[in-house]
């Protein structure tokens, strides 16, 4: 497996978009943005088809409208109160124009046997050129770095934003570059995964982050090397056993690890709630008699 | 095609029922999209918009896996979204109607969790058959060729069970919507009638999408149905205008499909959205005249108290 070009490729452009999945994903839990993140990845879809029904490279269309939208969400969010109706509607219309933008491609411009749909709903980590991978790598890595720059104060505006402004802190303008960086880990994902499953690669490893370790700093490298792990065991086990797609073993890892630290805390509280309802020895009460009722 | 829409209605319509597939297609949506809009109001009102689009995502994999073993096809949607339905009310916590959007919540990538997986198993299913060409397309974004007469079967016992249910259950429902803790104190299991409406809720997006594909339930489920909360605040009246408009947006979206190249499921999405915003429009609009009466009134009712209703 090591020695195959597409393995390297697919490590390569794999590692760095999950490395980015799973520090951005950190912050999208925690600031509650998993739906914003939803709706760039529909818009990712319908994007990167508009480019190719305009005859344009596909990965354009996928960053300039993730970008956009997301700089335009984050604009709109101090001003509207915008609910899970009108949110879904208006995912669900995206992806309708994405199958506009699908049938005029098909219909206009495609001359062979087109998998650019599935392709972009779904990924194609295996089929990534040296100079495919090497510019997502070469983009993640640049997203990297600025998040890394950006996470001290993005973390002081995500869980205080009052006292954080008041501090000096640009609120709201961090808030605008963050929902950029997503938009644009939604267009680096969905070469790798597809734009319809990375959802699962920004929420599940942060998620699961989030159960195993209570410190912030703790939990965003912690989220990092959880994509990246679910990144390296899903491309291994799409490998090992061809007839597996690699994004439906990448994201079955991650949705494991998110099952699996969840079930970790549900254990850890159980235990803990059935060790206070034992009577306590103390040195202070012999008498007192053991509770009967268990404590709440 | 021969007449297109530049003909008159009559004769669209007979060019439309001159094929049989289409009318399975207009039979299947009609049944469909009255369920749909009759189970989508409450469900709006319980805001469990994204409990009906999860299910509908999980109905994918049985959609695609039943493709892959040969069945039909409805056995696997209304299979899984029932098996889901009743796995999401078994959970902790998810008895209560919730939003669940804002602020850190652990809801939010449980659900995006869940949906990426599910949509991940799908296509698994999918590329086991080497569906990948229409069958990948019609499952995710709804299809008006291709629906048999033994569907248009499965949709109108699954559909008419689910209606009647609905109806039954319908006060129980709206009680516990608009006050849990009362309709608790009243007997009403509040509970059993959660996972009642979760299961109901299951069928109606595993037929939904069968027309409309597993991704845009949105557009038949909740559209109408929440264009219908802003034009009224009547329960029953809301029904009935969701129902309607459930039914007109099917209506509509497959003669668009049927006449053009560009496929149901955008017709039905845009449609369903902008009936969305016209009707929220509307409600900005006559709420903002009804606070500040037009300057054309009559020069006496500036000096009299106001009236506002």
């Amino acid at each position: 497996m090591w020695s195959l070009p597409f393995i390297h490729h697919a490590l390569l452009a794999g590692t760095a978009i999950a490395l980015l999945s799973g520090l951005a994903g950190y912050f999208v839990v925690l600031r509650g943005q998993v739906f914003a993140g939803d709706m760039l990845s529909h818009v990712a879809y319908a994007g990167a088809l508009a480019a190719l029904a305009a005859g344009l490279d596909p990965r354009l269309g996928l960053f300039a409208s993730t970008i956009t939208i997301a700089v335009g969400l984050a604009l709109l969010a101090g001003k509207t109160t915008a609910d899970d109706v009108i949110i879904g509607n208006a995912m669900a219309w995206v992806l309708g124009l994405g199958v506009f933008f699908l049938t005029s491609y098909t219909t206009y411009r495609a001359t062979g046997n087109s998998t650019a749909n599935v392709t972009v709903l779904f990924g194609s980590i295996f089929g990534l050129s040296a100079g495919d991978a090497a510019l997502a790598a070469g983009i993640a890595t640049g997203l990297i770095v600025v998040l890394v720059l950006i996470a001290r104060p993005l973390l002081f505006a995500s869980l205080d934003p009052d006292v954080a402004a008041a501090r000096g802190i640009p609120v709201q303008l961090l808030g605008v570059l963050f929902l950029a960086i997503v938009g644009a880990t939604a267009g680096e994902a969905s070469q790798a995964v597809g734009a319809l499953v990375l959802t699962g690669l920004l929420a599940a490893p942060a998620a699961a982050a989030y159960h195993l370790t209570a410190r912030p700093w703790a939990a965003l490298p912690l989220a990092g090397v959880l994509a990246v792990a679910a990144m390296w065991l899903g491309i291994t086990l799409a490998y090992t056993i061809p007839v597996l797609p690699p994004t439906f073993t990448i994201t079955t890892v991650a949705a494991a690890e998110y099952a699996l630290a969840a079930l970790t805390t549900h254990h850890r509280n159980h235990r803990r709630r059935r060790q206070q309802r034992r009577p306590t020895r103390s040195l202070t009460t012999t008498s007192r008699t053991p509770q009967t009722h268990p404590t709440p | 095609m021969t007449a297109g829409l530049t003909g008159n209605l009559a004769e669209v319509i007979r060019e439309l029922l001159s094929f049989h597939f289409m009318v399975n297609a207009l039979r299947a949506g009609t049944i469909v999209a009255v369920v749909a809009g009759a189970i989508g109001y409450p469900m709006v009102l319980r805001r469990q918009s994204f409990a009906g689009h999860t299910l509908a995502l999980i109905g994918f994999p049985g959609a695609a896996g039943a493709t892959w073993l040969g069945l039909n096809t409805a056995v696997g949607y209304f299979g899984f979204c029932i098996a889901g339905a009743l796995i999401i009310s078994a959970l902790p916590g998810s008895g209560r109607p919730h939003a669940g959007l804002g602020g850190f919540s652990e809801e939010s990538a449980a659900i995006g969790t869940v949906q990426a997986f599910a949509l991940a198993c799908g296509f698994l299913f999918v590329s086991l058959y080497h569906g990948f060409l229409n069958g990948l397309n019609n499952l995710l974004f709804g299809t008006i060729i291709g629906i048999t007469d033994q569907q248009v079967l499965v949709l109108l016992i699954a559909d008419t069970g689910c209606l009647l249910a609905l109806i039954l259950l319908g006060r129980p429902v709206l009680f516990s919507t608009i006050d849990p803790d009362v309709a608790q104190a009243r007997g009403v299991p509040t509970r059993l009638v959660s996972t009642a409406f979760l299961v109901l809720l299951g069928i109606a997006a595993g037929g939904t999408s069968q027309i409309t594909g597993s991704l845009l339930v949105f557009a038949l489920l909740v559209a109408p149905a929440a264009a219908a909360t802003r034009l009224t605040a009547q329960p029953a009246a809301g029904v009935a205008l969701s129902i309607t408009l459930a039914v007109l947006i099917t209506w509509i979206g497959e003669t668009f499909a049927f006449f053009s190249p560009y496929p149901i499921g955008f017709w039905v999405t845009t449609l369903g959205f902008g009936v969305f915003l016209l009707a929220t429009a509307y409600r900005r609009i006559a709420d903002r005249i009804a606070q500040h009466p037009p300057i054309t009134s009559p020069p006496q009712r500036v000096l009299s108290e106001s009236t506002a209703p």
